[in-house]
């Protein structure tokens, strides 16, 4: 059995971590820019 | 042993968290605050989703702006006991990082801003990004005591961008709340850097109280809380705001000029016996905010 790397382990929580929040914000901004548009194009 | 911390300190990545304290979110609070208050006694309406956007677009901008300036500071950051805590000099941030992070927020901010808006608002936002980043945090704050007079009109923007948001175009009172800002920010600073003077002697910053002292710095307070007080209440008589914002915004300012009065006549030297500074200090963020709020409030009665 090959012992885990606790730096790894570190490495690999904070890189989730940072993916997951990435993603809530590519997931805001677009829902953002969606109504965005309608806001606009209801402008005109 | 410290050089193997810090190694292995910036070999992992940073957390989401350090990037978050990166933007300075309790700066950036002011900074939206009175970017919406800019927006919101503007002479027309925006549709809700796209003021939103705008805001976000001015606290984004902030954010950038703050980022770009700790990564080019890292190395004073350390020195001071106020700042030394900051994701890149306590080794939990690499620089690099620091700088895509900012440079990539702050495109981002402005190109948001001017589809959801439009292109006159992100240039004011390119324009005060880059003015806090290349000329107060670059070109100013190591060589010059007038640092913050000058780099002062950097947080004087927000207001402005949230009028230019809305109308396209920029008028007397967004002008005047930008000046308001600037002449504020002179007695906010430098009642701090009184009572902070030996962090900023340390880091070899060139702030008016380690230039010139105590006695100089305390008459240049009063000399700039007296033109900000004119600049707060001048939209009353100039027709740009109504007897509530006028009569408040008078009230405030005397109370302001009395405590910047109390900061002249104290002789302290020492950080502890500096009470009139620290109180100047709470009291000129308070200000701001009721300030502008009451502009906004003002306009909701007139309406």
């Amino acid at each position: 059995m090959i012992p885990r790397d606790p730096l790894t382990d570190e490495i690999r929580r904070r890189q989730r971590s940072r993916a997951i929040v990435t993603a809530l914000a590519l997931g805001a901004f677009v829902i953002l820019v969606y109504f965005i548009t309608i806001a606009r194009m209801g402008g005109n | 042993m410290t050089s193997t911390t810090c190694t292995q300190a910036t070999a992992l990545p940073a957390e989401w968290r350090d990037f978050v304290a990166l933007t300075k979110p309790r700066v950036m609070t002011l900074v939206v605050f009175t970017g919406l208050c800019g927006l919101l006694v503007a002479p027309v309406a925006i549709h809700p989703v796209l003021g939103f956007t705008a805001v976000l677009c001015i606290a984004l901008g902030a954010g950038a702006a703050a980022a770009l300036n700790q990564w080019y500071e890292a190395d004073i950051d350390a020195l001071m006991k106020r700042t030394a805590s900051r994701p890149l000099p306590a080794g939990r941030m690499d620089r690099q990082s620091a700088l895509h992070f900012g440079v990539g927020l702050g495109f981002f901010s402005v190109i948001l801003m001017g589809v959801a808006t439009n292109w006159f608002a992100a240039a004011v936002l390119a324009v005060s990004i880059l003015f806090y980043v290349l000329v107060y945090t670059v070109w100013l704050k190591r060589r010059t005591p007038q640092n913050i007079v000058i780099g002062g009109a950097a947080g004087a923007f927000p207001p402005l961008i949230g009028w230019v948001a809305v109308t396209g175009q920029a008028d007397p009172l967004p002008l005047l709340l930008f000046a308001l800002i600037f002449l504020w920010t002179p007695p906010h600073f430098w009642a701090l850097s009184l009572f902070v003077r030996s962090d900023y002697s340390r880091a070899g910053v060139p702030m008016l109280p380690v230039v010139s002292g105590p006695r100089v710095t305390r008459v240049q307070i009063m000399l700039y809380a007296v033109p900000m007080a004119i600049a707060a209440v001048a939209p009353w008589p100039l027709g740009l705001a109504g007897i509530v914002y006028g009569v408040a915004a008078a009230v405030l300012s005397f109370a302001f000029l009395v405590l910047s009065l109390q900061v002249l006549v104290n002789r302290a030297v020492e950080p502890a016996a500096m009470k009139p500074e620290k109180r100047l200090f709470a009291f000129s963020m308070l200000y701001l905010f009721a300030i502008y709020g009451l502009l906004v409030v003002d306009k909701v009665l007139a309406a």
